[in-house]
């Protein structure tokens, strides 16, 4: 007997052991599963560091502020200038590394701006329910009757073109998304039975709130975050390149093709190195996102 | 079913008056005076009074407010100020370009996303799947305006192949329009060799706009298929003996596609909204291109129009994919 | 008597994340033309993938056949290529699905879903396929043999229209359009309200008599299994560890599992004795206790159900125990 007693221990401990091992496992293959994941990751990386590092680790800083060096003008690719050099001989290395920063600040700002408006509006939304609800839905219905960028280019239009407003502009765009995210987690977590348990105990609402609403909900919120700060920048360059967001001589990714543009075809490579990276930022941040996903929405995975 | 479609018909008049009513609030916020904007450039103080008089705007708010109602239902938009046309003529030429991509741009979406959706979930984790995998994570992500701008390089400036950009070429004589879409009026007309010029001439926007709804379109239809795929009446329809392809095609298909048609809504909605962009690269005479000269020029009613019409035809396509949806969901239509 | 179906040391795994999980260790079944063969054991002993593993409707993977044979009439079903699958589906293998409710596609019509399965059997037969409207012509004689009103009605209308007996009633009717020899039925009453349940019951029995079909019916529920078939096979934890004849079963089992499942069931007769339970919990299939799969719930297990695992010999005329210990 005593022996069946030791073995049925040691079962369960190997159990345990098991059951540890398992999260981590689940966690590694889920990262190595998705080579695309650790893609984004390690784009979002660069990006941020080239943010980070830019004024240090740029090739030819006195280019930065846009100085005119004609001599330079329109160089083609070299081992002086990998990515050649745009109208007033300026590096566009080096502009694009400044750039970075900027595009990623906006990105970023757009982004939390949006998050810190449309969140807290949706759980309110999501939990009081009633009239509040009713009316906090419509007025965000409001802004989404007219799609993204045509409701940001009517906001700069009103509000007058440059990279501020811009920010203002593609903010007041983005908040209903996360109001509508934030609001149907909440009612579905309302509903769940671990909160009428809460209730009944005697949880007050705010607990509630902060216990089991927002910590069931955030992870979707970040998951959409990551995506949306790709989209943001997406969303600031077509501004600049369209002439409404940032004005040349601003290192900014979308307002340099915007001028580069003029140059093509003949002088490529200037409008397409400042697109690479934007394109790389967003396809960093949408990865990201997805590789995101999957780790914190156990639920969205079955195999 | 009918009280189905009376809803989704209230809920669009709903929207459509709140987009007026979003449009009139954007237009008061603007720190400019629009009585300035409206009198002109080079207007002195009493000329800006005038105006002002003229146009209601020394009146309280909710009177301008019912003026510009009432001047929406006559279809008023007002006047371009650089031009001085009426905005909503303006509009009626425009706006058929627009939409022809448009719909150019969903059908080919449409017409290679679903396909390849179904591909990619019947070979699951295959080589198949991560190729569309990739792919779709590219559409979405890549910057519409600079896509264009290497397609111009690579198909009209390096090979030669398609025209840069513009709707027509400049030498051929354009045709009265009978439905403003070239494609369809010179297939009315006859007029064949138009038809391949035209065709020419959208090819390259139509796809640098149709990317991302495609991306899109695949991604969800993969994983709706996905998981169609794995449902209880498949592999019951297996087990009865229904053919492979009609489980697939028929079947598993029928139900991925509800969740697909939702995303058209909304996808469509953005590629209006792309159209700003996709119409700037490559010249195409539309609403967008319309709206980004103006809002350049400070001219605001014309912006405020596309507002408006770009805001109209998202809430239409989204009330006819509700429609739709009724049509293919039987729960919903005797709800 | 021909034997319509074997199943000899038939073993199914599923690859997973976690590991292999042993689902289907050496199950060995034989159902003769028509007789009617009930499955009982808990849920998740592997009734339903045993019975989806007779069409091969287990998905591979993450499925995978590990050793042994499904013979229907002397035919191995794991060996056939996939159109000699099809032929079998529906026409001479035919199945009973649990949950009505999802086993219907909820966008097409009833009719579109027997329309395609009798076309879809014509054309796996090689024979001419029927027209939509031949083939609506007998769905709609089937489904006033299972006792369905209007079935020109019924035809048109899409499954939310229907209650859920009238669903599990499509279904069956589903499974009759093929003629065929062999009925599957995977808890055909467990999504049904009680009294619904006896009506659907009562109709497979029917149907079973008058086609002479035989039947495998797969139940949670001794009762269920008792009234309606001939023999019964117990299965616990992927394997079977008793088949005897339905009466003999009830009133002496012989494996103790089979004596826990039965002094489980309260006895109307006799109120004044309690239900037992059995204690422990099923084990888990990734890794299954060596030896008998029972042993670590069993009050006779001894050193040798630890090691040696039991294989299902027969002990009585009719009847085989898989238990070390058992006799007769």
């Amino acid at each position: 007997m005593a022996v069946t007693v030791e073995t049925e221990a040691g079962r369960q401990a190997k159990a345990r052991r098991r059951a540890g091992n398992r999260r981590w496992r689940l966690a590694a293959w889920l990262i190595g599963r998705s080579f695309a994941s650790m893609l984004g990751l390690g784009l979002v990386v660069a990006i941020v560091g080239l943010a980070l590092l830019g004024p240090w680790i740029v090739p030819y800083p006195e280019h930065v502020i846009g100085q005119v060096n004609l001599a330079d003008k329109l160089k083609p690719p070299s081992m002086a200038n990998w990515f050649g050099t745009d109208e007033v001989g300026n590096d566009i290395l080096t502009r694009i590394i400044v750039g970075a920063r900027l595009s990623l600040l906006v990105g970023v700002g757009i982004t939390l701006a949006a998050a810190a408006i449309g969140v807290p509006l949706g759980i309110l939304a999501g939990t009081a329910g009633g009239r509040t609800r009713e009316a906090i839905m419509r007025f965000t219905d409001l802004f989404l009757s007219v799609p993204g960028l045509v409701l940001a280019i009517a906001l700069v239009a009103a509000l007058g073109p440059g990279i501020g407003n811009a920010m203002v502009a593609l903010i007041l765009v983005w908040w209903p998304g996360y109001v509508r995210l934030a609001e149907s987690k909440a009612l579905a977590i309302r509903e769940e039975p671990y909160i009428e348990a809460a209730r009944v105990v005697g949880a007050s609402r705010l607990r509630i709130l902060w216990r089991h609403v927002l910590p069931n909900s955030i992870s979707p919120i970040i998951v959409k975050m990551s995506m949306d700060i790709g989209q943001a920048i997406l969303a600031v360059a077509s501004l600049g390149f369209i002439g409404l967001g940032a004005k040349p001589p601003t290192p900014e990714w979308g307002a340099m093709i915007s001028i580069a543009r003029g140059y093509l075809p003949d002088y490529w490579w200037y409008a397409v190195f400042p697109g690479l990276f934007i394109y790389l930022s967003v396809l960093g941040f949408n990865l990201l996102g997805d590789g995101l996903r999957d780790i914190l929405d156990p639920r969205s995975h079955r195999t | 079913m009918l009280t189905y479609i009376l809803r989704r018909i209230g809920l669009a008049g709903l929207m459509l008056f709140g987009l007026v009513c979003l449009t009139f609030v954007i237009a008061n916020i603007a720190p400019s005076d629009p009585a300035a904007l409206a009198a002109g450039p080079d207007a002195g103080r009493s000329q800006i009074e005038q105006a002002r008089r003229e146009y209601g705007l020394d009146r309280p708010l909710h009177e301008q407010f019912l003026r510009y109602v009432s001047d929406l239902a006559r279809l008023e938009f007002g006047r371009s100020i650089a031009t001085g046309r009426p905005v909503g003529a303006d509009l009626a030429r425009y706006f058929p370009a627009t939409l022809e991509l448009c719909i150019v741009a969903m059908i080919i979406g449409l017409v290679l996303g679903v396909p390849l959706g179904m591909l990619s979930a019947l070979h699951k984790d295959g080589p198949i799947d991560h190729f569309t995998r990739i792919f779709a994570v590219t559409g979405v992500a890549l910057p519409p305006f600079w896509f264009g701008l290497l397609l111009q390089l690579a198909f009209a400036a390096w090979l030669g192949w398609l025209p840069t950009s513009g709707r027509l070429s400049v030498f051929t004589e354009p045709l009265e329009p009978i439905t403003g879409l070239l494609l369809v009026d010179s297939l009315l007309r006859g007029n064949g060799g138009m038809f391949l010029e035209a065709a020419s001439y959208i090819a390259l926007p139509a796809l640098v706009l149709s990317f991302p709804c495609l991306a899109q379109i695949l991604r969800v239809n993969r994983s709706e298929m996905v998981e169609a795929l794995r449902a209880d009446y498949i592999v019951a329809a297996r087990a009865h003996g229904v053919r492979p392809w009609r489980l697939v095609v028929v079947h598993a298909l029928k139900n991925a596609m509800l969740p697909t048609l939702a995303i058209i809504g909304l996808r469509w909605g953005w590629m209006i909204s792309s159209t700003v962009l996709v119409e700037t690269v490559f010249d195409w005479p539309g609403t967008g291109l319309y709206a980004v000269s103006s809002a350049i020029a400070g001219d605001f009613k014309p912006v405020m129009g596309v507002t408006l019409i770009v805001g109209l035809n998202f809430m239409i396509a989204n009330l006819l994919v509700d429609l739709l949806y009724g049509v293919l969901d039987p729960r919903l239509r005797s709800a | 008597m021909t034997t319509l179906l074997e199943i000899d040391d038939y073993r199914l795994a599923f690859d997973t994340f976690d590991g292999t999980l042993h689902v289907l260790d050496g199950i060995d079944i034989r159902v003769e033309a028509g007789e009617t063969l009930g499955v009982v054991g808990e849920t998740g002993c592997g009734k339903s993938v045993l019975a989806r593993s007779i069409l091969r409707l287990n998905p591979t993977p993450p499925a995978r056949v590990v050793s042994g044979e499904i013979r229907f009439r002397g035919e191995d079903v794991l060996a056939l290529p996939e159109a000699g699958i099809r032929r079998l589906r529906g026409s001479a293998i035919a199945m009973v699905f649990q949950d009505p409710a999802t086993y219907l596609n909820p966008l097409l019509t009833v009719a579109t879903q027997m329309e395609d399965a009798i076309r879809g059997q014509d054309a796996a037969a090689g024979g001419r396929v029927r027209s939509r409207k031949a083939a609506s012509a007998v769905a709609a004689d089937l489904l006033a043999a299972v006792g369905l009103p209007e079935p020109a009605r019924l035809l048109r209308s899409h499954p939310h229209q229907l209650s859920g007996g009238m669903r599990q009633r499509v279904l069956i009717a589903m499974a009759l359009l093929g003629n065929p020899s062999l009925l599957v039925a995977d808890e055909p009453t467990t999504a049904l309200d009680v009294t619904v349940q006896a009506q659907v019951l009562a109709l497979i029995a029917g149907l079973v008599r008058e086609r002479g079909l035989a039947l495998i019916l797969i139940s949670h529920d001794l009762g269920v299994v008792s009234a309606s078939c001939a023999r019964v096979a117990v299965m616990y934890a992927g394997t079977v560890v008793e088949e005897a004849p339905t009466g003999e079963l009830l009133d002496r089992p012989l494996h103790p599992y089979s004596q826990g499942l039965i002094a489980a069931v309260p006895d109307l007769d006799r109120p004044e004795v309690r239900p037992r339970g059995i204690a422990g919990s099923i084990p888990s299939l990734l890794h299954p206790p060596p030896g008998c799969r029972f042993h670590p719930r069993c009050e006779r297990a001894t050193e040798r159900c630890r090691v040696e695992k039991p294989l299902l010999r027969p002990l009585l005329p009719g009847r085989r125990v898989a238990c070390h210990h058992a006799d007769a």
